[in-house]
């Protein structure tokens, strides 16, 4: 039986809108072995107080999966799935659940200074957990020194710790250590009602705030078989689609300012602000934060809105050919993105790596041309694919995807339904999964719900599986050309620490 | 084309915005606050290293925006390095995680006197939403002592050249 066949064969139970396979402890070793032969995508991995779940994609189809906890441990998904790795030390940290056989147990977001250990487990020990400093992955060779950086950084970023090994110039490892900025989300979201937590749904990670919050509200709308009104989808959907270019301008210009050349950043910088004001008068608020809440959207969009967010994209559109252009044409900028960062095709489609990392290397993922998500179903959306998987092409990606965005956004609001923003959503006892595209790539929310209230929760950014092939695609290149790659990724930080 | 643009750039002058003057009231109570801590002056020009201890990256977004065109924040005399040994001020954001405390303790040691901490955004100022959290210890001021605190969710980079003018301003005098 191959891995899917397993999983569905297994009982279920009610989830919104896929059901979920309860598999018994040997299915799901079962079903741990199949996945060495089987190219079943794993999305996501976390747990609650008794069981271990997992969301897997399959073709279209789209797998809930879990198992309970038997002695503290269940079977690891990591010898076949590197993804897993990071999502079973971050289940041991935050529930004290233990994956049998996995292929790394060192602390991940559990630092030793919350003073308690498994803080979302039924039963929190008074303990300090792991103890500093870290351990790395050891490294031999001739000549091999190590670069320690971080957690504060030089620029202006988000804390994390990188771990170079380098030989000379060259990187032969590099170990991402997270975690410094774990604020206990999930915990915050526990008793709340839907719209209460969604103010941390939006803090998960502030340059995807309506990317989450509409993954998170879409969640709790499955759960409570509640459908907003079509005005709410589409302002989503405008909202959704200003971030997407607002942050790929942001991380175009950053890309072309860490290879020196700082004239096309300043442009691409103005039209982010442009943006960002328009964003303001139309709905606000500049990063839209808390724009988006469960059953719609907190207040429509301001009469002056769409004259000023049209005059931006406008402004963008006249100019983009010829910064595309100038990027293609200057050999400087040229010789440091082309063949720098290289993420192979393979790899990406073994950590189903979404977003720009999954579609500058070959992968066609794309939630927004998926069913059952609006407002994109009459849209035909057309992302962008490349296959060199290189900073150029991600790059790129992200230009294709400004050109495309802004076509939308002009449907959108030259077809604004009239009604009203929201509904309230009803009181429920029920689980639901939600998602969006965001400017990253494919966002997941699982929640269940208990008399209305949040029982369990858990949020899946992209940078889950983009941070771990950040670090396969800088091996073999200088240690100057790691910030250039990593703005190309541009991994959330705190999306991952929770 | 590169040449191109320059002559356009140059032809149309600068597109940064010009600036009002700075908030009086605030580099008035602040003037007093910084002489009192220090006698040394600095001059009308300050060094900045921002620290995150827990941001979601929001206030990050609008830190970015300062070094824009738009803003230009060097024409005030302010500039962001990237060394707090470099630096005459902290700018930091978020709430103070647990396992940021003893780097921002330590970032902050690394700063030479005299030194002003700037707290930004709604969870640098009290912990925000994650207030009541096991995984913060609060605000910036439960680490280190702060010299301003400049509001929003983020703060747009308006009002953080607001706050930031205050304290140079204040700095000069």
């Amino acid at each position: 039986m191959t891995a899917a066949e397993i999983i569905r064969a297994a009982p279920t139970t009610p989830c919104h809108p896929w059901p979920r396979h309860v598999l018994p402890g040997q299915s799901w070793q079962a079903m741990a072995d199949a996945l060495a032969a089987d190219p079943l995508a794993l999305l996501a991995l976390w747990a609650d107080a008794g069981h271990v779940h997992a969301l897997f994609r399959d073709g279209a189809d789209i797998l809930p999966a879990s198992t309970a906890i038997v002695g503290g441990a269940y079977p690891a998904l990591s010898p076949h799935r590197p993804a897993a790795a990071w999502f079973e030390r971050a289940i041991r940290d935050l529930w004290g659940h233990q994956a049998a056989g996995g292929t790394d147990s060192r602390p991940w977001l559990d630092h030793g200074k919350w003073g308690q250990t498994a803080p979302l487990s039924t039963r929190p020990a008074a303990a300090s957990g792991a103890a500093e400093p870290p351990e790395f992955l050891p490294v031999e060779g001739e000549d091999i020194h190590q670069i320690p950086v971080g957690p504060v950084h030089a620029g202006i970023i988000e804390p994390g710790h990188f771990r170079f090994h380098a030989q000379g110039e060259t990187v032969v490892r590099l170990e991402v250590r997270l975690g410094y900025l774990h604020k206990g989300t999930l915990a915050l979201m526990r008793g709340k009602s839907p719209r209460a937590a969604a103010r941390f749904a939006a803090r998960l990670s502030g340059d995807s705030t309506v990317a989450h919050s509409i993954a998170f509200a879409r969640a709790a709308e499955a759960a409570t078989a509640t459908d907003p009104p079509p005005r709410a989808h589409a302002l989503r959907g405008v909202m959704a689609e200003i971030e997407r270019i607002a942050n790929h301008l942001g991380d175009c210009g950053a890309i072309v300012n860490d290879a020196a050349f700082p004239m096309l950043q300043a442009r691409f910088t103005w039209h982010r602000e442009a943006v960002l004001r328009a964003t303001a008068r139309a709905f606000g608020n500049r990063l839209m934060m808390d724009a988006v809440i469960p059953g719609g959207v907190a207040a429509d969009i301001t009469a002056e809105g769409p004259p000023a967010i049209l005059a931006a994209l406008a402004a963008i559109e006249a100019e983009h050919g010829e910064l595309a252009r100038l990027a293609e044409d200057t050999s400087s900028l040229v010789d440091r993105l082309v063949s720098t960062g290289t993420l192979s095709a393979a790899l990406a489609a073994r950590f189903a790596a979404g977003g720009v990392v999954g579609r500058a290397a070959g992968q066609p993922g794309d939630l927004r041309v998926a069913p059952g998500y609006p407002p994109y179903r009459t849209l035909d959306v057309r992302p962008a694919l490349l296959t060199e998987g290189d900073v150029d092409a991600r790059f790129r990606v992200r230009m294709a995807e400004i050109t495309e965005s802004i076509r939308l956004l002009r449907a959108l609001l030259a077809s604004l339904p009239d009604g009203p923003v929201s509904i309230t959503l009803p009181m429920a006892s029920a689980e639901g999964i939600g998602w969006a595209e965001g400017f990253r790539g494919d966002i997941w929310h699982w929640l269940r719900l208990d008399g209305g209230l949040i029982a369990a929760a858990f949020p899946r950014d992209p940078s889950w599986l983009h941070w771990p092939l950040l670090e396969s695609a800088v091996r073999g290149n200088i240690v100057a050309d790691f910030p250039l790659v990593n703005k190309s990724f541009n991994g959330s930080y705190s999306g991952v620490d929770l | 084309m590169v040449w191109n643009r320059i002559a356009r750039t140059l032809r149309a002058g600068p597109l940064t915005e010009p600036a009002g003057a700075a908030d009086e009231a605030t580099a008035h109570a602040l003037a007093e606050r910084l002489h009192a801590a220090s006698q040394a002056r600095l001059g009308r020009s300050l060094a900045i290293r921002q620290v995150d201890a827990g941001s979601c990256n929001g206030c990050e977004l609008e830190i970015h925006m300062l070094n824009s065109v738009v803003y230009d924040l060097e024409r005030f005399g302010l500039h962001f390095v990237a060394s707090p040994r470099h630096a005459d001020v902290l700018l930091v954001t978020g709430p103070v995680t647990k396992s940021m405390h003893d780097a921002l303790l330590r970032t902050h040691g690394a700063t030479p006197d005299p030194k002003w901490v700037v707290a930004v955004g709604d969870c640098a100022i009290d912990g925000g939403v994650f207030k009541g959290s096991y995984a913060i210890t609060g605000g910036t001021d439960s680490a280190v002592p702060v010299d301003l605190t400049i509001r929003g969710c983020p703060p747009s980079p308006a009002a953080l050249l607001d706050g930031l003018r205050s304290l140079v301003e204040a700095n000069g005098r």
